[in-house]
């Protein structure tokens, strides 16, 4: 365990360091942040009324429109002499979000990281290869900087160029590789396609870090079964730091959210009001330690659930689910809630069927079409129709009965689905509403 | 011997079908009577050719999902009802044919079926109790 004493902690007492902490937070937004000043007292709240954690709920939440609108440097806290690194989203919907970091802030990023890699059995002695994309995006400099404050060799590889991940993995006998999980999947579809002689019991991989889109058991397990390494998954969103927000521990049943410098709430993602504890709904977080840009409720639209189970590896920090979609991703169709992983987990129940799937809702008419095309490999084929059309009624049957609704399912050949190197699309959604 | 055949799944899209036979062609596979069966996506193609393993990997090889499985290759004569009389032994034994289809060509006068049946076995020991002659792959495809 990185940090024993944090990650340990007996709850009273981290609830007592979160509270002094959110104190010292709530305080310099408001100190020196002019936004938060003007939008704390638009909504009738001083930082002096806050005493204890129920007083949460009298502040105005921070959206990821505010982020936009201060966008680049409107929510920077200390003088820009002391940011000594930005990160920023693609803003492709938008201006980009900017994210500035001081020199501790960095230090808290790269600890959290450390931990998240030594949670996972990763130590010292290993070799990692960070095939996460480098330069304004978390994730690539974000377990760098993790890897090597764990002491580990790193290898700065980013994200892309199969042929030559697969290469260093061999000759530099990396033992922990990090990327996206569909760009792992990526990986195992390029070596049964072009490299059937490659093993992967030849090389020394034994850990993947998978984090930056969400993903389903189902995945974890096809990754596990086809790179023959434990998957873990890794959290983080960049408007708060990156990757190591919250990780898996040893148990996979769930992440530990580093509690010492985020306060995690869930809300219902329609009201906005808070959710008792053991509850699934969004997450909304507040910054403990940020110095440079103080996050006070930012909504995430991450889906999960927050919970104590006193879990076997030791660690009182709680847990939160592995994010199963977003607030605002999820599809609503024919007036049913659904969330795209929960497409997924139907499809992982069929023996055969990959992770290769793509969901299209359309609106023909006045009623919602979705449609959800399915790869046949040799596995799922027949050379009789009947036995190919009951597949899909099977499907859809199973849509039915899960989810409650009625897609079509169409059958479609190999490697049609666009394959993505980053953050898969999944999810076409063509109607105009 | 049953005759192997080589199925495999195509998109109902045009240029599809033409990719397999592309696959096909440049692997030097000839295909001696082929049918379709068709839905509103896709298709499953079904074919007796010359070599069907090699059909098999070429196509593997090309991202095509593919399968081979054993058929019933017969024999009838080419005059009115003699097909009635060949499934009548089917219906008599109870045996449900899947799919069928027929050669192309003649062969020495007589007419070719192609049948796939779920007990493939059981088909050719009626068909043989009631003089019905089997032809064997090597028939087909020839001596090389």
């Amino acid at each position: 365990m990185f940090n024993k004493e944090i990650e340990c902690m007996p709850v009273k007492k981290l609830k007592e360091l979160q509270l002094e902490r959110l104190k010292w937070s709530i305080r310099h937004a408001f100190d020196n942040v002019p936004f938060y000043k003007k939008k704390f007292e638009a909504a009738g709240f001083h930082p002096d009324q806050f005493k204890d954690f129920d007083d949460m709920q009298r502040i105005p939440f921070l959206t990821k429109q505010d982020m936009r609108d201060n966008y680049p440097y409107g929510l920077f806290a200390v003088p820009l002499n002391k940011i000594v690194r930005v990160h920023a989203s693609s803003g492709t919907t938008g201006n980009a979000t900017v994210i500035g970091h001081t020199k501790n802030d960095l230090n808290v990023f790269s600890e959290l990281v450390a931990r998240s890699l030594s949670s996972y059995g990763v130590t010292g002695d290993d070799i990692i290869q960070v095939a996460y994309g480098y330069g304004l995006f978390t994730g690539g400099l974000g377990l760098h900087y993790g890897s090597e404050r764990l002491g580990a060799l790193t290898v700065p590889m980013s994200g892309g160029n199969t042929p030559r991940q697969l290469m260093f993995i061999k000759d530099f006998g990396v033992t922990v590789f990090g990327s996206t999980p569909s760009y792992a999947l990526n990986i195992a579809d390029f070596i049964e396609k072009n490299m059937p002689d490659f093993k992967m019991e030849s090389t020394k991989l034994r850990i993947g870090v998978f984090g930056a889109e969400p993903w389903t058991e189902g995945m974890r397990s096809e990754i596990e079964r086809r790179l023959k390494i434990d998957a873990y998954d890794i959290y983080g969103l960049s408007e708060l730091m990156g990757p190591g927000v919250s990780y898996e521990c040893k148990n996979k049943s769930g992440l530990h959210l580093g509690e010492d410098n985020f306060y995690a709430e869930i809300i219902n993602p329609d009201t906005g009001e808070l959710l008792p504890e053991g509850e699934r709904g969004e997450i909304v977080y507040t910054s403990l330690t940020k110095e440079a840009l103080p996050v006070i409720r930012y909504r995430s639209r991450d889906i999960t659930r927050l919970f104590r189970d006193g879990c076997s590896c030791g660690r009182t920090l709680i847990k939160m689910d592995r994010v199963t979609g977003r607030s605002d991703d999820m599809l609503i169709i024919r007036g049913v809630n659904v969330f795209p992983s929960q497409i997924e987990s139907v499809l992982m129940k069929f023996e055969g069927i990959e992770p290769h799937y793509q969901i299209i809702v359309d609106r023909k008419g006045p009623l919602d079409d979705i449609e959800v095309m399915v790869e046949v490999n040799e596995r799922l084929f027949s050379d009789e129709i009947k036995v190919m059309n009951d597949l899909s009624k099977n499907i859809s049957n199973h849509f039915k009965s899960s989810l409650g609704i009625s897609a079509k399912i169409t059958l479609v050949e190999p490697q049609t689905i666009p394959r993505s190197e980053g953050k898969s699309a999944r999810v076409i959604d063509k109607r105009k509403i | 011997m049953n005759v192997t055949q080589l199925s495999a799944f195509v998109s109902n899209k045009p240029g599809h079908l033409q990719k397999v036979l592309k696959v096909l062609a440049e692997n030097n596979i000839n295909i001696i009577t082929l049918t379709i069966a068709e839905t509103v996506d896709f298709g499953i193609l079904r074919m007796i050719v010359n070599d069907a393993e090699k059909g098999h990997k070429v196509l593997k090889d090309n991202n095509i999902t593919a399968s081979i499985t054993d058929v019933l290759a017969l024999e009838i004569d080419d005059t009115p009802g003699s097909l009635y009389k060949a499934l009548d032994v089917f219906a008599k034994m109870n045996l449900n044919i899947e799919y069928m289809y027929a050669f192309s060509e003649k062969r020495q006068g007589k007419a070719v079926m192609i049948f796939r049946f779920e007990d493939i076995e059981a088909a050719k020991t009626a068909l043989q109790d009631n003089g019905y002659n089997i032809v064997r792959k090597i028939d087909i495809i020839g001596e090389n």
